[in-house]
């Protein structure tokens, strides 16, 4: 009976992830993994928007969906469901003369930790990333704070990681935005 | 007694004119929510937000929690948000299911979907108190009408009933509602919130302004019209929710040649300049599919309804050809909640759904890429109008050439300023008790 019980216990356990490399080689793909995560961030707070850009693949979507439940960005309502077109639009908009909401002083600061390496492809070497950031936005003389996680799917390319798909879930998604995002977060 | 504040409400709108203070007093911001919102229709809701009995949505009437609820049989209740024992708001969450009763958090008195009680606990402690002419039932808002779905309410016990009320501005719910071969829409269950730093009036004025497009949202205009062309040149397509950007940009004269319409109590009408009636595959199959629920005949009269927004006023702004609608909550005279929903047309291809996806996803979601401007213009507005630079307000743009009949006040040019003339009138009429 209690050979049953482990067996049934054992069942229950999640699937470990596909890969599990021992510290060694875990440590050199979670900093590779850490350093994308934190160059995308500062990209962002450099305003360097071609660069951020770049860090997606050619078919790469950043993604904020308006709740936590949602599964997909297709066909669904999303804060941002931006492709790298729609993401040379906005660049565009923010850089012309003329954004006006630009004109007051503004600007990012992100802190991006917690980093996990969720799974790793065998095959495709593809990888699944979770992580939290913390962001403040000085937009005139007021900050704003901007908490939640986000989701990496990287693709291994010739020029290292990019991201096939990235998922921001905000903390306040489904709460009043006061004022709007100019930017990705 | 707040009239009595408040400087002469006459002397402070003028035809071609209005003075800063209606944008700015307190007491004129308390007089608006108790006699334009506290009195008017305001939009509660769509019915598909309460499909079961329980279902309930909140929101609010001027200073009044209200919320929606879905009653057994299937009929729609807006009640206050207190409870009649010690005050305590009865719905905790901003929507959901209410259970099998309406249940105080506070003491556990309990309530009928409609509101009436169902019981107080401990009742013997009310003996030979005068607790039995106590009204124990939650007040409900006395009037609620829905026109195809949509449901509004009303504070005001008498009154114009809602169709009357709205007059030719249902055209906004019929236009969303015919372009779907079953009549009707079900609302996609997520609002966007946005708060507005700015008077509600800048956001109504804002709709029905053909001038400001092509300022306040150039650099998004070329922007996307930029994209537009290199995606042309590189598949030989224009996708269509790149042109929803770009059409900002049209040229004045473009603009000029709309059409804009006040009707009594506020509310406007824009004419359509968007041309979202394409010729691509998706649609013609979409048109064969109302052809056949409506016929030829009223398949073009629905299909050619050239409509941009239709102002609900004082509190909805209505764009039926993409099935999207905003309604305002004011919280300050300098601080605005708007609540933005988006429907699907029953019955119709995914393709259409998704085009006018689009449009909610770009245009209104709280990354928008359009009203990020509109809402730095307003906040800008609204500290300029605090300021002493200036008592007053412009409407004069094409002043004395309104055509103005059977009450219906007609623009000689799109880019004219009558909406906010018109919507003036129907302000001042209410706010002084002349309707």
């Amino acid at each position: 009976m209690a050979a049953k019980k482990a067996k049934r216990a054992a069942a229950k356990k999640p699937a470990a992830p596909a890969v599990r490399k021992p510290n060694g080689a875990g440590q050199d793909l979670q900093r590779e993994v850490e350093q994308l995560l934190f160059r995308q961030a500062e990209a962002l707070d450099e305003k360097r928007w071609q660069e951020f850009i770049e860090l997606f693949t050619a078919d790469g979507m950043y993604w904020m969906p308006p709740a936590p439940h949602y599964t997909t960005w297709d066909g669904m309502p999303a804060i941002f469901a931006e492709d790298r077109d729609l993401m040379t639009v906005r660049m565009k908009r923010v850089t012309h003369p003329h954004a006006w909401s630009q004109a007051p002083e503004w600007g990012t600061n992100h802190v991006v930790s917690n980093v996990v390496v969720e799974s790793v492809d065998p095959r495709s070497g593809d990888v699944h990333v979770r992580s939290r950031f913390h962001m403040v936005e000085l937009r005139r003389d007021e900050l704003r704070h901007f908490a939640g996680s986000y989701r990496h799917h990287l693709k291994r390319t010739k020029d290292g990681f990019r991201i096939k798909l990235q998922r921001v879930d905000m903390m306040n998604s489904q709460a009043p935005y006061e004022y709007v995002l100019q930017a990705w977060v | 007694m707040l009239h009595e504040r408040i400087p002469n409400l006459k002397a402070l709108v003028e035809p071609d004119r209005v003075h800063r203070l209606c944008y700015t007093d307190p007491d004129i911001f308390e007089l608006e929510l108790a006699n334009i919102f506290e009195k008017c229709w305001i939009y509660a809701g769509h019915e598909s937000q309460v499909k079961k009995p329980g279902d309930f949505w909140t929101f609010q009437i001027g200073r009044q929690p209200m919320a929606m609820i879905r009653g057994h049989g299937g009929k729609l209740h807006v009640l206050y948000n207190r409870c009649p024992h010690r005050g305590t708001q009865i719905f905790g969450a901003r929507y959901g299911n209410a259970g099998d009763a309406l249940t105080c958090s506070y003491h556990s008195w309990r309530y009928h979907y409609d509101g009436t009680i169902e019981s107080v606990p401990l009742a013997r402690g009310y003996e030979g108190t005068t607790f039995a002419s106590y009204d124990c039932n939650m007040q409900r808002a006395p009037r609620v009408e829905s026109y195809r779905g949509f449901v509004f309410a009303s504070l005001a016990e008498s009154g114009l009933s809602l169709v009357e009320w709205l007059g030719p501005a249902k055209v906004a719910f019929d236009d969303i509602c015919d372009r779907s071969p079953e009549g009707e829409v079900e609302v996609v269950m997520n609002c966007y919130r946005v708060i507005q730093r700015s008077n509600w009036k800048f956001f109504m004025e804002n709709q029905l302004d053909a001038v400001h497009p092509s300022v306040t949202h150039e650099s998004t205009g070329r922007a996307a019209a930029d994209v537009e062309f290199q995606i042309q040149r590189r598949t030989g397509e224009k996708p269509l929710h790149y042109h929803m950007l770009s059409a900002f940009v049209i040229p004045f004269e473009k603009w000029d040649s709309l059409e804009t319409f006040g009707y009594p109590y506020g509310h406007t009408i824009l004419g359509g300049y968007m041309g979202l009636r394409p010729q691509d595959p998706d649609t013609l199959e979409y048109e064969r599919i109302l052809a056949k629920a409506y016929g030829e005949q009223r398949k073009d009269e629905y299909l050619s309804r050239n409509i941009h927004h239709t102002l609900v006023y004082p509190c909805l702004s209505v764009q039926s050809p993409l099935q999207q609608l905003r309604a305002i909550r004011p919280i300050a005279p300098d601080r605005t909640l708007s609540e933005i929903w988006h429907f699907r047309l029953k019955g119709v291809p995914e393709p259409i759904y998704r085009r006018s996806l689009w449009y909610y996803n770009l245009v209104n979601s709280p990354a928008t890429l359009v009203n990020a401007d509109d809402l730095e213009n307003w906040q800008k507005g609204q500290w300029g109008l605090a300021s002493r630079g200036g008592d007053w307000v412009s409407f004069h743009r094409d002043y004395g050439r309104d055509r103005i009949e059977g009450g219906v006040m007609k623009s000689s040019s799109g880019c004219s300023e009558m909406p906010m003339r018109a919507q003036f009138r129907a302000w001042l009429e209410y706010m002084t008790g002349g309707s």
